[in-house]
């Protein structure tokens, strides 16, 4: 017997422990984007001031309107025809740019950034990315204008209660409208998103997204009017308005149809947004 | 393991990366070499997905890296310092990084500890040093307990503490069996953790190799020697595998495959007086250069034949370098 001990096969390389079995999941990107969301001061900041204008604006509507009717002043056709429920969406206005600057922000911000290098890196299917954003940022801009235009309502239904645009919840329409300000509120929020992912940049975003909700109502106006009939209500301002009007007469769709009107225009900004993702290197 | 097949970059007109084979094996460090512009940074994007091949492939662990269920769990990267949302704070980041596979918490906690960002970890990260943005960076790439792990240029202005840290880790990752990749556009740098190397210049494969290949490829270890009797020397030291140069009538010569001590030995034994005897080591640096050189020049002379004088060719050639 030989005294030298025999040589061992050197022993395979040891197994690490077993790794934990992670994967990436649809519900999980959505808590991603969720916990993302919440983790920035802007999004608070911006949320507050959606809902600041939503109800100080509706408020300040109503003590106008009841101000001006209690002394007796002249008021322009606007005013004259108010009732409860349009003085308590005048917010809409204002709330709809810091929802859809918002929107903007939470997409475009991470190509700013950079953080989209890490995004893509952990998901790097990229749509779910999108989806949940959408997603997640639509149903956050939905409560939140919701909410802002109920409170704004029944705020100012008892300011205006004994003047002639007294109105309550239960009269026809009203609930409604409400719900389709809100629905319209959170459509922005996601078309915001779908801006800001299809443009990649901040200021195109925010730009186009005034554009196309503010700044091309009133370049339509200029055309003939023949046009106009035919292009103004298809308008995402006008079909969005169409969805929380109380009274609808020719010139404009009824709530269901610009429901549907403003969900295609929300569609293909997506669209466009996920065609750009899946091609374009990040 | 990461595979690259005929992997090829456009940018427009701009080919970034050529063609690129090459393998990188689990087990050790592989050094990823090119002078800036090289394609460094380019082939390191198309191996996570965030950028697409012109043509060509990359695989990670046998699967392209969007296929994988995991892909944190496949590959952790750190590409530019800042992947990061400036407002976020380090947690939170890592947090969400970490929702996205179902990473639990924990594991967010022990790669804070690991990369010493304990105190600052509450903070928001626009406002880290570019030491702790880089450690932030490391944090995320080792979140998924990767099996290989990829870092592009991490000393870049880190602090000589923070350089020895990085290199204490890598070198513990491949002792761990991960894959190791990391770029640099320092040889030295490279040299110290890597032992494997893939050199690189304007997109092109310049070398697959070992470190130490490298150098004897580029001539290193050679004996410089100036004797009174040139032509004796030479006779007496010829034989296989040595290689000597030197011009004719000069007393110096330059020697390769024999060590100083056999050459002082060999020319006592036949009585040739030596007036200088030394190793010329070549430097890591210098093999790279001239690996690097030689390529840009190639290119140079490419460009030459389509028209262009030839000297024109390679003094754009070397500008653009």
């Amino acid at each position: 017997m030989s005294t030298i001990a025999p040589s061992q096969t050197p022993a395979p390389a040891a197994e690490r422990p077993a790794r934990p079995a992670y994967r990436v999941t649809g519900a999980r990107v959505l808590r991603a984007e969720w916990a993302k969301m919440w983790s920035l001061r802007s999004t608070w900041i911006t949320l507050g001031l959606g809902l600041l204008f939503l109800i100080a604006f509706g408020l300040i509507a109503a003590y106008q309107f009841k101000s001006r009717i209690t002394s007796g002043r002249h008021m322009d056709r606007d005013f004259a025809d108010a009732t409860a429920l349009s003085l308590s969406l005048f917010g809409t206005n204002f709330a709809q740019l810091a929802l859809g600057v918002l929107g903007v922000l939470v997409a475009a911000g991470e190509y700013s950034t950079g953080m989209i290098r890490s995004t893509l890196a952990a998901v790097p299917r990229r749509l779910p990315v999108l989806w949940s954003k959408a997603a997640v940022f639509g149903a956050v801009a939905l409560v939140v204008g919701t909410a802002g235009v109920f409170v704004a309502f029944l705020a100012d239904s008892g300011i205006v209660a004994s003047t002639r645009a007294a109105m309550t919840l239960s009269d026809a329409g009203v609930v409604r409208s409400l719900l389709g300000a809100g629905l319209y509120l959170g459509l922005v929020g996601v078309t915001g998103v779908a801006l800001g992912a299809l443009l990649r940049s901040v200021a195109g975003g925010i730009s186009v997204l005034v554009a196309s909700l503010m700044l091309v109502p009133g370049l339509v106006s200029l055309l003939p009017s023949s046009w106009q009939d035919h292009i103004s209500p298809y308008l995402p301002s006008h079909a969005g308005e169409a969805m929380f009007a109380l009274h609808h007469d020719t010139t404009t769709l009824s709530p269901t149809a610009g429901l549907l009107v403003f969900l295609l225009w929300t569609a293909a900004a997506l669209a466009g947004a996920a065609v750009r993702l899946v091609r374009t290197d990040a | 393991m990461i595979e690259a097949h005929r992997l090829t970059k456009r940018y427009g007109e701009k080919t970034a990366v050529d063609g690129l084979d090459f393998t990188v094996r689990p087990g050790t460090v592989t050094g990823f070499l090119g002078p800036n512009g090289a394609g460094k940074s380019t082939t390191m994007r198309m191996i996570v997905g965030l950028d697409a091949p012109t043509s060509g492939s990359v695989r990670v662990n046998g699967r392209r890296y969007a296929e994988h269920r995991a892909p944190l769990q496949e590959v952790g990267a750190l590409l530019e310092a800042k992947s990061i949302h400036p407002g976020r704070s380090a947690f939170n980041h890592l947090m969400a990084l970490a929702h996205t596979h179902g990473i639990p918490r924990s594991r967010v906690e022990e790669v804070i500890g690991l990369t010493g960002l304990q105190s600052v970890a509450g903070k928001r990260a626009g406002a880290f040093s570019l030491g702790m943005g880089q450690r932030l960076g490391i944090a995320a790439a080792l979140l998924g307990d990767p099996a290989t792990v990829m870092l592009d240029e991490p000393v870049n202005g880190l602090d000589p503490e923070g350089v020895l840290w990085i290199r204490n880790l890598l070198t513990g990752l491949a002792e761990e069996g991960r894959t190791v990749f990391v770029s640099s556009h320092l040889m030295s740098e490279v040299a110290l953790v890597a032992d494997h190397l893939i050199v690189v210049g304007r997109g092109r494969l310049l070398a697959d190799t070992t470190v130490q290949d490298l150098v004897r490829q580029a001539g290193g270890d050679a004996v410089h020697v100036a004797t009174a009797d040139p032509a004796r020397l030479r006779e007496v030291l010829a034989g296989p595998g040595v290689e000597i140069t030197g011009r004719a009538g000069a007393e110096e010569l330059l020697v390769t495959g024999l060590t100083a001590r056999e050459i002082g030995l060999k020319a006592a034994e036949h009585s040739i007086a030596l007036f200088e005897l030394s190793t010329r080591t070549v430097s890591l640096e210098e093999a790279f250069m001239d690996l690097t050189r030689d390529a840009v020049e190639y290119h140079g002379t490419t460009t030459g034949t389509t028209g262009t004088p030839t000297t024109t060719g390679i003094e754009t050639s070397r500008s653009a370098a």
